[in-house]
């Protein structure tokens, strides 16, 4: 066992277990309340009411949906491939939940402040692709081979630019600790990073396949992709994954970016979950207002545009560090808005999303 | 070391979210590329060319409803047109101006319908759609109050229309026709400069001016290749001549032009009906035909210019009192020939809005 530090009330088993409960709790009621909220406020900004029937406002109406999914007859492809079948929608939720071990929700509440956090997150998130590729693959469904194919392609490029991203974060903090980067930010790193919070947040997008980069699931293109021949609980399960990983990514914003559960007057773990709702609403914004970008598109978005802006960025605040340890930070806030716009809009103009045509 | 890929088919449809009805589309796909395409129609074939023989004049209305739902009104239009050449019948002048009326305000419906789920194709999840569905909404209620119905109007009469319009429905349209412009507004501050719709659509699924010359393509997507024609000018039916529209053409015969055509259309569908709601005479709503009409033996063709491109029926009379043939040209039947030349090349996201740009109707397409 390893040593216990002093702060760990009860031991290390009992951390250990109060805290797989929480998650587990913390995890199933964000993702059933995200979804009723995303349902509603899209809802909403679509001229329409969303679900209004099952309890007041239609709160319950996850739970029915739960419901429903848990007496679901259970199908699997006659030439699937049926282990691989049953082992995706597994392989795609046990990371996701296991990120949330490191996700700070208040000032020492977090399973295992482990001194490398935002490398272990970023190791870990990234094995639920195996997950979908699993499922896409296991289904046997050409649909779902076109939608996994997608999802391993866009997921391994935006890798790239998203870990670029987080460098700059780490470097202002001087930590790998979530912890200890939530503890650095006495301005909040997204006003110094904003570059750097706008690439993270693009790459997140398509990471998790959140709109514009929803390709893997386009439903008016291949149907729902990688899950079009899941039903039931396994199919309510790569469902959980999906907004799991979104409730994880809204997370991981908030404590690398927005300075986690710090703020005045209210409780931490109130500001924790008001920030997180906050990136999670403009993740639903954006859904509900772009079009879809086409894979060629999401290729030369990840390649042209987002990563070398990530390497300028990390660029720009290593130098900024090396050159003025001692000013004071605030100095840096316009200095960094005014290159994120310059560098931005000098980018577009140089860079324009493909045509595409294929002669055959 | 290389490794080796082969091409695979896909079939899309006929049950797929984007087919937009039961059509079927066998994609041969080379990785996301498109190499060939090859279109199956038939799926949703009801046999409607020879059951409108088994009717009389009159009771073929209904069946026009059924041929492209999304423009009942135009159908009925368009038949009866041809069957008032066939017979040699008069319209009065009130009834021209509520078909003209009925024909724009279900040009507005179709339209919506129409940029909706091409927008909803590119992926710009259900906003679009349900924006212009509220619209269409309350021209279905319009439509509601003159006919009772809200899908399959069945409105239209040889020498006529059916009924006279109600009292409520001119201040009703009134409204309709203040408050339009401004919604189309809307849309377009929502998506015309939107730079992924821009990056997905222009360019896209170019359909040559040649091409669509030589298929004899109609409607929205003619216009958008640069073609000026629309029936309304070119052969006017009815009382078209009387009224002031621009024609909206395209450039590029890509899938924005085809968007941005329709949009366009609509502004112009608005002009029309403020000028027909202005001049709309008292007097009678049908002219008095027997029941069951007995045209002289010959043939006539009656053609407007519906939401889609040019719908025509042609009938041929054996002086009893159903039709000895009934032919419809469908305009999306016409339009859809081009669809390999326009896809091929393409991946199969382009796949998608090609064909939502050409907006069909299966029921008219396999009828």
């Amino acid at each position: 066992m390893a040593v216990l530090p002093a702060d760990w009330p009860g031991g290390f088993w009992v951390h250990w277990g109060v805290f797989v409960v929480i998650i587990f709790v913390f995890v199933l009621a964000m993702v059933m309340g995200f979804i009723w909220f995303e349902r509603r406020a899209l809802g909403i900004m679509q001229a329409r009411l969303g679900p209004n029937r099952a309890g007041p406002f239609g709160l319950l109406q996850p739970v029915a949906d739960v419901i429903k999914l848990l007496t679901k007859e259970d199908i699997v492809p006659a030439k699937g491939d049926k282990w691989v079948h049953w082992l995706a929608p597994v392989v795609a939720v046990a990371p996701m939940l296991m990120i949330f071990a490191v996700v700070p929700f208040q000032g020492g509440a977090s399973m295992a402040d482990l001194n490398i956090g935002i490398l272990y997150i970023v190791a870990v998130s990234s094995i639920s692709v195996l997950g979908v590729f699993m499922a896409g693959w296991a289904s046997n469904n050409k649909y779902s081979l076109l939608g996994a194919m997608r999802m391993v392609a866009s997921v391994v490029s935006y890798e790239i630019p998203v870990v670029l991203s987080i460098i700059g974060v780490v470097l202002l903090a001087g930590s790998l600790s979530m912890q200890q980067i939530v503890m650095a930010q006495d301005i909040p790193f997204i006003l110094l990073q904003p570059l750097g919070f706008l690439l993270f947040f693009i790459g997140a997008c398509a990471e998790i396949n959140r709109a514009p980069f929803d390709l893997l699931e386009a439903d008016s293109e291949i149907v729902a992709g990688f899950n079009t021949e899941y039903s039931g609980m396994k199919w309510g399960l790569l469902f959980l994954a999906e907004y799991g990983e979104a409730l994880a990514i809204s997370a991981i914003v908030t404590t690398l970016f927005l300075s986690g559960w710090r703020g005045p007057v209210l409780p931490p773990w109130l500001w924790f979950l008001i920030k997180v709702g906050a990136v999670f609403f403009v993740i639903v914004w954006i859904r509900a207002t772009v079009p879809r970008v086409r894979i060629d598109q999401l290729m030369a978005l990840a390649w042209k545009f987002l990563f070398p802006l990530a390497l300028l960025n990390l660029l720009i605040t290593a130098v900024e560090i090396l050159v003025f340890p001692a000013v004071s930070l605030w100095v840096l806030v316009p200095i960094n808005i005014a290159i994120m716009i310059v560098l931005v809009i000098l980018w577009s103009r140089l860079f324009k999303l493909g045509w595409g045509r294929v002669e055959v | 070391m290389v490794i080796k890929t082969e091409p695979f088919v896909v079939n899309f449809g006929p049950a797929h979210p984007s087919t937009h009805g039961v059509f079927r589309m066998r994609m041969t796909l080379d990785g996301e590329v498109i190499v060939d395409m090859e279109p199956v129609f038939g799926y949703l074939h009801r046999g409607i060319e020879k059951l409108a023989e088994e009717r009389t004049y009159t009771g073929c209305i209904p069946l026009t409803d059924r041929l492209d739902y999304t423009a009942s009104m135009t159908n009925n239009f368009a038949y009866v047109l041809a069957v008032e050449r066939l017979a040699g019948i008069t319209v009065p002048e009130r009834a021209e101006y509520i078909r003209v009326i009925m024909a724009e305000l279900q040009r507005i419906a179709s339209h919506l319908i129409a940029v909706g789920t091409f927008l909803n194709d590119c992926g710009a999840f259900m906003t679009p759609v349900l924006y212009m569905l509220r619209e269409r909404e309350k021209i279905l209620d319009l439509f509601d109050m003159v006919s009772g119905q809200r899908l399959t109007y069945n409105y239209m009469r040889v020498g006529g229309v059916s009924q006279d319009i109600p009292e409520e429905f001119i201040p009703a349209l009134k409204k309709f026709v203040k408050e339009m412009p401004g919604w189309i507004d809307e849309y377009d501050r929502l998506l015309k400069e939107n730079e992924i719709l821009l990056a997905r659509t222009k360019g896209v699924g170019i359909l040559p001016k040649e091409l669509a010359i030589n298929i004899s393509a109609s409607g929205p997507v003619l216009r958008a290749s640069g073609v000026k024609r629309d029936i309304r000018r070119a052969d006017p039916y009815s009382i078209y001549d009387r009224f002031e529209f621009d024609i909206p053409t395209g450039t590029a015969g890509d899938c924005y032009d085809r968007y941005r055509v329709r949009i366009e259309e609509m502004r112009q569908s608005v002009r029309i009906l403020k000028q027909a709601m202005e001049q709309l005479p008292k007097g009678k709503v049908r002219s008095d035909v027997p029941h069951l009409t007995h045209p002289p033996v010959g043939e006539a063709y009656g053609h407007i210019e519906a939401p889609r491109g040019e719908l025509g029926f042609y009938l041929v009379s054996d002086n009893s009192i159903a039709p000895y043939r009934f032919h419809v040209r469908a305009p999306t039947l016409i339009n859809l020939t081009a669809l390999r030349d326009m896809m091929v090349g393409w991946k199969v996201a382009d796949a998608i809005i090609i064909f939502g740009s050409i907006d069909i109707c299966v029921a008219e397409v396999d009828r």
